[in-house]
């Protein structure tokens, strides 16, 4: 990155956006309580043995029998729901951030690699790509969670499978600008491996353009892990995501029970459109300029 | 003096093989347009050590990419680029170090998210000419040789001015070590008083280094005041060279002298200046004229100048192609 | 010798996020019929931006804080931006280095001419297309006719600024400024647009100003040159008369970095240090760091001294001229 000076610009400039800062803190927040959560919560749901089923299905207010207050109500095996939603939300931030690492990663590689190297194989890596972007992701991550079956690892690789897609194009797309560049010309007649090259030189020019993919891709890899677990595959019943939350509490929406879905519905939403705020935000910012 | 660089009727074509749909169409008898542009034609040329090459042409006239085959970033498409007999490409990789480029835009040329420092000794670490640990005085001492303040290495390129940029990308090719810089109009996108002190850089370099150099130009003051001997091109091919002052005073191929005569030239007495510029216009390198390609140009032009290609001859004081070069003298 | 433009005391400034850039602070000149005024300098001297507030297409940051821009007579500064939009192009046009900003990629050469001339004067498609014509051919464009049906991507590099040129000339401006004009052209190129341009001066009587950062261009175009370092004019003149016998250490200065004026393989009498940062120029004489004739008067600003037609800014000039 450029000197603190540039980054101090920066912020300032993406401070003047009181929405995109507000999406922030949100962001922030949620990060923090999701990262703390064993020490903010009254209750491990992960924990069977802390469940009791005479708590289930209890509105918010409700006293249960750990004595203390379930503020958003419990679920239908009587997991605090305001627990549940924060580890949840720590699953949702995990598969999210790990997912979209790692697609970027490979993705990128990939993109920026296909780029310079050029001729049949870009055509071929790329050709293949596009025929993956067709696609739509859930399709695919569905597939291939079915496939994998249940657990963290299966669900991180379906996930990276059906997004590495979106961060090839826009690398490859960035990388071919900068392949005719100069600065590249002129790493390769020093000479510099070719691999080196990519990865030192063209990949980092590459990053502001994938930086903003990126931010978009982990709300859709969480948004992706969360429709995954509503329809049922996936993560396993025992480790509840937000999705699951969602799916379970479902069958209560009609008869009134309607938090037990709701407010994972919430925080799945607000999670996902924060991170989007901000994605837009610095989508701006990067544009080359044309206000002045 | 002893030849180091040689080039043996080296070629530079570039183009794309035709589209499915060009060939498709060729099957139905609408052949596709030609798309390859012959950069360099059938060029042979010879450095001698310790020798300052001035290469000078137009837009167009393949200068840029000729150096470029010399420098090792492009691989001609016949031909040969060689250095003290060794061939400088293999296989579309570049396989010597002993000849360095330094391009026009400094801006363009130093990778701005590098700093300054790293930037220099990355090729020198890459090939074992300085170590992890002496990186830093290596390339502080650089920085230093280039008439920068060695404090400096850390900084990102955005944060100099156009001719200290320029000076990194010398300090950055030339910490490479090599017997052999090409320099692509190093000067031009800099303020005429910058561009002395690169000149002047150059120069003292040149001296204290004993560099072999391929200047490359469109400012022909520049060329005759650094250079020994000047090749002119047009549309790809070498259409003149000799020894500087030779060139300058005793041209002999048509354009070389209609180049002369159209460059400006300060005014100092209150004779009104004299224009002469070439008639005409630059013909697409898509579609070069046949023969001698200056030919349309050409005051001199005659039925051979479209049969036949006039190769490099020894005119005078210099060497030219052209078939009626007798008839340029004075 | 007709006045046609005179130029008194023009500053233009940006207000930046980072400061304030005078980026043209005071410069004074006229300008006759049929001559041509060479504005020389280099990156950051301020005479594109000079060039660019004559006919006040400066947008905000910035702005013409002071100064007076007389067209035949009329401020144009003070100008009410209707009356100003009708002299633009019709009494005073400005040629650029890139024809493309004066050319849109797609409309015809002769739509656009014919739109140009039809914005502010009721003219008749016919006689619009006739008086385009001759524009092209005045600029020694051949086949002006057929040319006029064609776009601007299907002319070469030189024949485009040949075209912007006569979009310039449609209405017989008095003033044509034209910024960097054969920069970016090819030498041989050049030499035919040079031609143009200095027959146009001669014989129709247009007056212009010539802004190059090449001296010796300047030098065969111009009858008149005025030298800009930091946003000031530091030296006017006749041309002859400033590159032979120069005041100013700065003009010297220039003229010691042409190769062409030293020995081959000497080092050039080199200028040290680099253009300053408008933002933070040392009070005094801007060009003081640099000066080799520096002295402890330089910290205040030289006023313009007049002398037999000449202007310079100096404490302790060249040549015979004492300050």
């Amino acid at each position: 990155m450029r000197s603190g000076e540039a980054l101090r610009r920066f912020w300032r400039e993406f401070a003047r956006n009181r929405v995109a800062v507000a999406a922030l803190v949100v962001v922030a927040a949620i990060i923090l309580l999701a990262a703390f959560a064993p020490l903010v919560t009254p209750q491990n749901p992960y924990d069977m043995a802390s469940l009791s089923l005479r708590d289930a299905r209890r509105p918010p207010g409700y006293v249960g029998t750990g004595g203390y207050m379930h503020w958003l109500g419990t679920d239908a095996q009587g997991r605090d729901l305001f627990s549940a939603i924060l580890y949840g939300l720590r699953i949702s931030l995990e598969m999210g951030l790990v997912a979209g690492a790692v697609a970027l990663a490979i993705g990128a590689s990939l993109g920026a690699s296909a780029a310079f190297v050029g001729g049949r194989v870009e055509s071929f890596l790329m050709r293949l790509v596009d025929l993956q972007l067709s696609f739509p992701a859930i399709l695919l991550a569905f597939v291939l969670a079915a496939l994998l079956g249940q657990g963290k690892t299966q669900l991180v690789l379906a996930l990276v499978a059906a997004q590495y897609a979106y961060f090839a194009r826009t690398a490859h797309g960035a990388a071919s600008a900068e392949r005719s560049k100069d600065y590249v010309e002129a790493a390769l007649s020093t000479p510099l491996s070719p691999m080196r090259v990519v990865f030192r030189h063209i990949l980092p020019n590459c990053l502001p353009p994938l930086l903003v993919v990126a931010t978009v891709q982990v709300a859709s890899a969480i948004s992706l892990e969360a429709t995954l677990s509503f329809l049922g595959v996936g993560l396993p019943p025992s480790e509840p995501s937000l999705g699951m939350l969602i799916a379970n509490g479902f069958q209560y929406m009609m008869s009134g029970r309607t938090w037990i879905s709701m407010y994972p519905g919430v925080a799945l939403i607000t999670l996902i459109i924060a991170i989007n705020l901000i994605g837009d935000q610095i989508r701006d910012q990067l544009n080359p300029r044309l206000r002045r | 003096m002893s030849e180091l660089v040689r080039l043996d009727h080296v070629s530079k074509r570039f183009g794309r093989a035709p589209t499915l749909g060009e060939r498709a169409g060729a099957l139905i008898g609408r052949p596709p347009r030609p798309r390859v542009v012959h950069a360099v034609a059938d060029v042979s040329l010879s450095i001698q050590r310790g020798e300052a090459l001035g290469l000078v042409g137009e837009s167009g006239c393949g200068k840029s990419t000729l150096g470029r085959v010399v420098a090792g970033v492009h691989a001609p498409s016949a031909g040969a680029a060689t250095i003290d007999g060794a061939p400088v490409m293999k296989g579309g990789r570049k396989i010597v170090t002993r000849v360095q480029m330094v391009f026009q835009d400094p801006f363009a040329s130093l990778d701005p998210r590098m700093r300054v420092g790293e930037t220099i000794a990355e090729g020198p670490l890459a090939h074992g000419l300085t170590t992890r640990s002496e990186a830093a005085r290596f390339s502080a001492d650089w920085l230093a040789r280039v008439g920068l303040d060695p404090a400096y290495a850390s900084r990102f390129p955005h944060q100099f001015s156009g001719g200290q940029r320029q000076r990194v990308a010398i300090a950055r090719a030339l910490a490479m070590n090599p017997d052999v810089l090409v320099c692509d109009e190093p000067v031009a996108s800099l303020d005429v008083s910058i561009q002395a002190q690169i000149i002047n850089l150059f120069l003292a370099l040149r001296r204290d280094l004993g560099l072999t150099m391929l200047f490359i130009s469109h400012d022909l003051s520049v060329v005759r005041h650094l250079c020994d001997r000047v090749a002119i091109m047009y549309l790809g091919r070498i259409v003149e060279i000799g020894p500087g002052e030779a060139i300058y005073r005793h041209a002999r191929h048509p354009y070389t002298q209609a180049l002369l005569a159209s460059s400006p030239k300060l005014r100092l007495s209150e004779e009104e200046a004299v224009f002469a510029p070439i008639a005409g216009e630059l013909p697409s390198p898509l579609a070069p004229p046949s023969g001698c390609s200056f030919r349309t140009r050409c005051p001199l032009a005659r039925a051979i100048c479209a049969a036949e290609v006039p190769a490099l001859r020894p005119v005078a004081a210099t060497r030219a192609a052209c078939h009626f070069a007798e008839e340029t003298g004075p | 010798m007709t006045r046609v433009l005179e130029v008194e005391d023009l500053a233009t400034h940006f207000f930046t996020a980072d400061g304030v850039v005078k980026a043209v602070d005071g410069v004074s000149f006229t300008l006759e019929r049929g001559k041509v005024l060479g504005l020389v300098g280099e990156s950051g001297s301020g005479k594109s931006v000079t060039g660019l507030s004559l006919i006040r297409l400066i947008d905000p940051p910035g702005r013409i804080v002071r100064g007076a821009v007389r067209l035949e007579g009329r401020d144009l500064v003070a100008l009410p931006v209707e009356a100003l939009r009708r002299l633009r192009g019709s009494r005073i046009a400005m040629v650029f280095q890139d024809p493309s900003m004066a050319l849109n990629p797609v409309l015809t050469v002769g739509r656009q001419m014919e739109l140009a001339l039809r914005a502010s004067e009721r003219v008749s498609a016919r006689e619009a297309r006739a008086r385009s014509v001759a524009a092209l051919e005045r600029v020694g464009i051949p086949d002006a006719a057929r040319r006029l049906d064609a776009y601007p991507h299907e002319f070469s590099g030189g024949m485009r600024q040949r075209v912007a040129i006569a979009i310039a000339l449609l209405r017989d401006p008095a003033v044509i400024i034209a910024d960097e004009p054969t920069t970016a052209l090819d030498v041989s190129i050049q030499a035919q647009i040079l031609s143009e341009m200095r027959g146009l001066a001669r014989e129709a009587g247009v007056a212009m100003i010539w802004i190059s950062h090449d001296l010796a261009t300047v030098s065969q175009m111009a009858d008149d040159i005025a030298v800009m370092y930091a946003g000031k004019l530091v030296e006017s003149g006749r041309v002859t008369q400033v590159l032979v016998d120069p005041r100013h250490p700065y003009t010297r200065g220039l003229l010691d970095s042409l190769p062409s004026q030293a020995r081959h393989g000497e080092p050039l009498r080199q200028v040290p240090g680099g253009t300053p940062s408008l933002l933070d120029l040392p009070p005094g004489c801007p060009f003081a760091p640099r000066c080799a004739r520096v002295g402890p008067e330089c910290v205040v600003d030289p006023p313009t001294v007049e002398q037999e037609g000449r202007r310079w800014r100096c404490w302790r000039p060249l040549g015979g001229a004492r300050a």
